[in-house]
């Protein structure tokens, strides 16, 4: 998240106190997510006891969100656009189904499985892409169409029975961690915290090249007092994510999944044109189309995207129950959504971040893991859960109506 | 002692940093027309929404009295019983609905809840004929014309019995006759003791309908008078605080060779593809020359230049020829390729994207030219942002700054860099001053003539005729589809060109 103030071009330079409130309003919104978790987080740790913060639940917890947040990191893109997809669960559910079975009853490897897999769930992207894209049926529909048709296809699939798939290998993607690797007895994972140093490193780097950069064309940036505030309580937060995890079992898998969907799908919304034409399209899509831009392609592509999104996470989730069943991934596209929905994206489309859109995902899935730690029912998860997403919304609207 | 209906005193409103109203005293007579004009962002909209009660009581410091009675709004609702009825630029009617269920909207003639359909049928009839407008009232509001809806508005302020009524730039999309029958009707209402405020951004029909004047400046009061002792002239100095010696800047201009020449265009209605919008149009687009396409409402004007730009509907006949070579562009980003770009009147709708920043917005139709690979640099980005913002200079506080929250003439010179970083061959201005304040309409004309220098084609569609007449080099003139007229500037006057333009041989 680069947060550099850019040029004025009329103002004079306010005073650096003034910046700095300046700076925070803009932002505030992000620091409200943030913050919000953090608050939801103190008050399972005092209602449990302590336990909800301990790293090996922390870590469970951030495997127990990885599905969602996979899927989470398109469907921004999605609702950004001013689309919905309500077909995610289905889909996570009908995927997982369609490896577990390739790996199971058709025997085949699972590196052969998995990559069918990713490519039915381009098909998936495709055929949904196709409807709403270039025939003009609303999402809404389309993807109502799918998740009825996916559900469908799901017990089809496993024919109500639960499918285990037996392998080592697959069970990897939702349950493994990265191995040790020098120190064989250490109570910490050794490569986590050396990718953990390593994401420090990169991230500093690349604050200090955007600012160097910036000087360079000669825009204003931020005092370096601030920039380094700003890059030292990045770097903690970045430590203390790490550590939760390399104090545990290491990094899992799924994590680095989520990671790298993460930082690919930031990148395409910050700073790739074809991100940029979603947010177009999402804030007026009748002067995006008469700028140029390729409406029909762009809504095509988005859904693609989120297809694939949706077979990695229908990978993850089956690898990590290390079953396929009827019922897998039900009700999940409302987590998706409300999990955007919390990380800031407007139900209107043309805003919304990849980033917030995580932290959502980490809230939705704080909720589960806390209460279930408390032994609340399920009838108390969706009272509660329903509530912070009325909440959410209803704090953003109203903030966004004074600005 | 006057009889005055509205007194507002001393009344000052800040924002976050701006002092958007600075101790304003404004007062309307009863039964007169009162105009209050002002350069865009000159308070004229803060004041008259403490006015409805937008801002409430509290949060303005200073005193409104009406009707002798203090007013202390908690909302607009309060300021709608005391007989104040606002009209909004942006329409507030429900397009599904009939006229006389939006007549009385809100008011409806009922009785536990059960509408008494008959009558409201025999009322909205008779605000109907009040406001002369001749229209079954079961008549959809998407059916009827932009100035028929404002007519609604009107009947429906009217069956309110409002004794205020606030019209905020009601003739910015009415056709001359439109204007007239407003005029009429504003006249009537002043003869039964309806007094209205009249904000406008033309000077000249301020000076004809308007009994007294107040012009606002950077949120202060800077004159209030009878208009019959201020030329126009003096209204706009004081508008802008400084002598305007030409309100259009003309440049002489040569004309070059043809660039874009529109041979036998022919366009059919997207809904009706029977009917002919544009017929058989035939036009040169010369190098170095303001081209001027004037028309009434419906005459096709904007049709012609989207269709040419390649986003009207698909029934299309003829051809085009760029630089003598057949150029073939059905969508907008073809044509944007081949350097003909579209600045359309509607800037909210097709022009700008409220919540994105200026970078976003001033790049949008040149990205994929810009980033060859599809990845955006933000700092080369920030510098050709600031290189427009700075050569169209527009006012804002940062290129990180969403365009939403720009005066109007700062959004559309938004727009206009926008397509002028595509670098156009040919460029399509649209009613390009509409809605804009004087000072950003003279920018506006001098960026004009500094594209026509620099060898840019303009074509510009304008409904003020003053304004055709004012800066184009050659005038062309259509009336239902057909092109009827084609002049140079000197030979144009308003009276040919209206008496082309309504159909006279």
């Amino acid at each position: 998240m680069e947060n550099v103030n850019s040029k004025t071009v009329t103002q004079p330079q306010n005073s650096p106190g003034g910046n700095w409130r300046n700076w925070m309003r803009v932002n505030v919104r992000q620091y409200t997510m943030i913050l919000a978790l953090l608050l939801v987080w103190s008050i399972f740790t005092v209602l449990t006891k302590g336990i909800f913060i301990s790293t090996r639940n922390l870590s469970n917890l951030f495997l127990q969100s990885a599905t969602v947040a996979i899927v989470a990191c398109t469907m921004v893109l999605v609702m950004v656009a001013g689309h919905i997809d309500l077909s995610v669960g289905s889909a996570v559910g009908f995927t997982g189904a369609v490896v577990a079975t390739l790996i199971t009853k058709a025997s085949w490897p699972t590196l052969l499985a998995v990559p069918v897999t990713l490519l039915l769930g381009l098909v998936i992207g495709l055929f949904q892409g196709y409807w709403v894209a270039y025939v003009g049926v609303p999402a809404f529909i389309v993807t109502l169409a799918g998740m009825l048709i996916m559900r469908g296809g799901l017990l089809g699939v496993t024919g109500g029975n639960t499918i285990s798939p037996n392998s080592e290998l697959f069970r990897q993607f939702g349950q493994g961690y990265l191995p040790q690797l020098f120190i064989k007895v250490a109570g910490f994972n050794d490569f986590s915290a050396l990718i953990g140093i390593l994401a420090i490193i990169l991230y500093n780097i690349s604050a200090l090249r955007s600012r160097r950069g910036r000087i360079k064309h000669g825009f204003a940036v931020s005092s370096p007092r601030r920039q380094m505030l700003i890059q030292v309580s990045m770097s903690v937060i970045i430590a203390l994510v790490f550590s939760i995890m390399v104090f545990y079992h290491g990094i899992p898998y799924a994590i680095l999944i989520v990671m790298a969907m993460v930082l690919i799908f930031s990148f395409v919304s910050q700073n790739m044109t074809f991100g940029r034409y979603v947010y177009a399209i999402g804030g007026n899509k009748d002067a995006a189309r008469l700028s140029g831009i390729n409406v029909k392609k762009t809504n095509f592509l988005i859904f693609v995207l989120q297809g694939l999104a949706v077979a990695i996470a229908g990978i993850v989730y089956t690898s990590r129950l290390n079953a396929a069943t009827g019922g897998a991934g039900t009700g999940m596209e409302l987590d998706v959504i409300a999990a955007c929905i919390i990380g800031g994206t407007s139900t209107m489309g043309g805003e919304g971040t990849v980033f917030g859109a995580i932290i959502g995902a980490l809230v939705m899935a704080s909720l589960d893991n806390g209460m279930s730690l408390m032994n609340l029912g399920v009838v108390y998860q969706y009272v509660v859960k329903g509530a912070v997403l009325l909440i959410a919304v209803a704090v953003d609207v109203s903030t966004r109506k004074k600005q | 002692m006057d009889d005055f209906i509205l007194e507002m005193n001393h009344i000052t409103k800040e924002f976050p940093g701006v002092k958007a109203l600075n101790d304003v005293s404004f007062n309307v007579k009863r039964g007169e027309i009162h105009a209050l004009v002002g350069e865009n962002g000159a308070g004229k909209s803060t004041l008259m929404k403490v006015l409805a009660g937008v801002y409430p009581f509290g949060s303005y410091t200073g005193a409104m009295m009406f009707n002798g009675a203090e007013l202390q709004f908690t909302g607009t609702r309060d300021s709608e019983k005391a007989g104040i009825a606002i009209i909004f630029q942006e329409l507030a009617l429900v397009k599904q609905m009939s006229i006389r269920e939006n007549i009385y909207l809100g008011s409806e003639f009922q009785k536990n809840g059960i509408i008494d359909w008959d009558a409201t049928f025999v009322a909205a009839s008779k605000v109907l004929h009040e406001v002369h407008l001749n229209r079954n009232p079961l008549t959809k509001i998407i059916d009827l014309g932009v100035g028929e809806q404002q007519l609604v508005e009107i009947a429906k302020a009217v069956s309110k019995n409002a004794s205020l009524l606030i019209l905020d730039e009601p003739t910015a999309a009415l056709t001359e006759t439109e204007t007239e029958t407003l005029m009429q009707i504003l006249r009537d209402l002043r003869a039964k003791g309806v007094s209205c405020i009249y904000i406008s951004h033309k000077i000249s029909e301020v000076a004809q309908i308007a009994d007294r004047v107040t012009i606002l400046r950077d949120g202060r009061t800077i004159a209030t008078d009878d208009v019959k002792n201020m030329s126009e002239e003096r209204m706009i100095n004081l508008m802008v605080g400084r002598e305007i010696t030409q309100r259009f800047p003309r440049v002489e201009h040569t004309p070059g060779e043809t660039v874009l020449e529109v041979r036998d265009w022919t366009v059919y209605d997207k809904d009706l593809p029977t009917r002919k919008v544009i017929d058989g149009v035939s036009f040169n687009i010369r190098k170095g020359e303001i081209l001027g396409i004037a028309g009434l409402m419906g005459a096709g004007r904007t049709e012609l230049a989207m269709s040419i730009f390649g986003s009207y509907g698909v029934g299309r006949t003829g051809e085009l020829l760029l630089n003598g070579k057949k150029m073939v562009a059905n969508s907008p980003s073809a044509c944007i390729e081949k350097g003909v770009a579209y600045l359309s009147e509607d800037r909210k709708r097709y022009g700008f994207i409220a919540m994105m920043d200026l970078c976003g917005n001033i790049t949008l139709a040149s990205m994929a030219k810009l980033w060859k690979n599809g990845v955006i640099d933000g700092n080369e980005e920030i510098r050709r942002t600031e290189q427009y913002v700075g050569d169209l200079s527009i006012k804002t506080p940062s290129v990180e700054q969403k365009v939403g929250n720009l005066s109007g003439g700062n959004q559309q010179k938004v727009v206009v860099g926008k397509w002028l970083m595509t670098h156009p061959k040919v460029l399509f201005l649209d009613e390009p001053t509409r809605g804009i304040d004087v000072g950003a309409k003279i920018e506006i004309y001098n960026i004009m003539n500094q594209l026509v220098e620099q060898g840019v084609c303009i074509v510009m569609i304008s409904s003020e005729l003053p304004e055709i007449l004012g800066i184009s080099d050659r005038i062309l003139v259509m009336h239902m589809g057909r092109l009827v007229g084609d002049l140079s500037w000197k030979e144009a006057t308003q009276e040919k060109v209206m008496y082309l333009a309504t159909g006279g041989k």
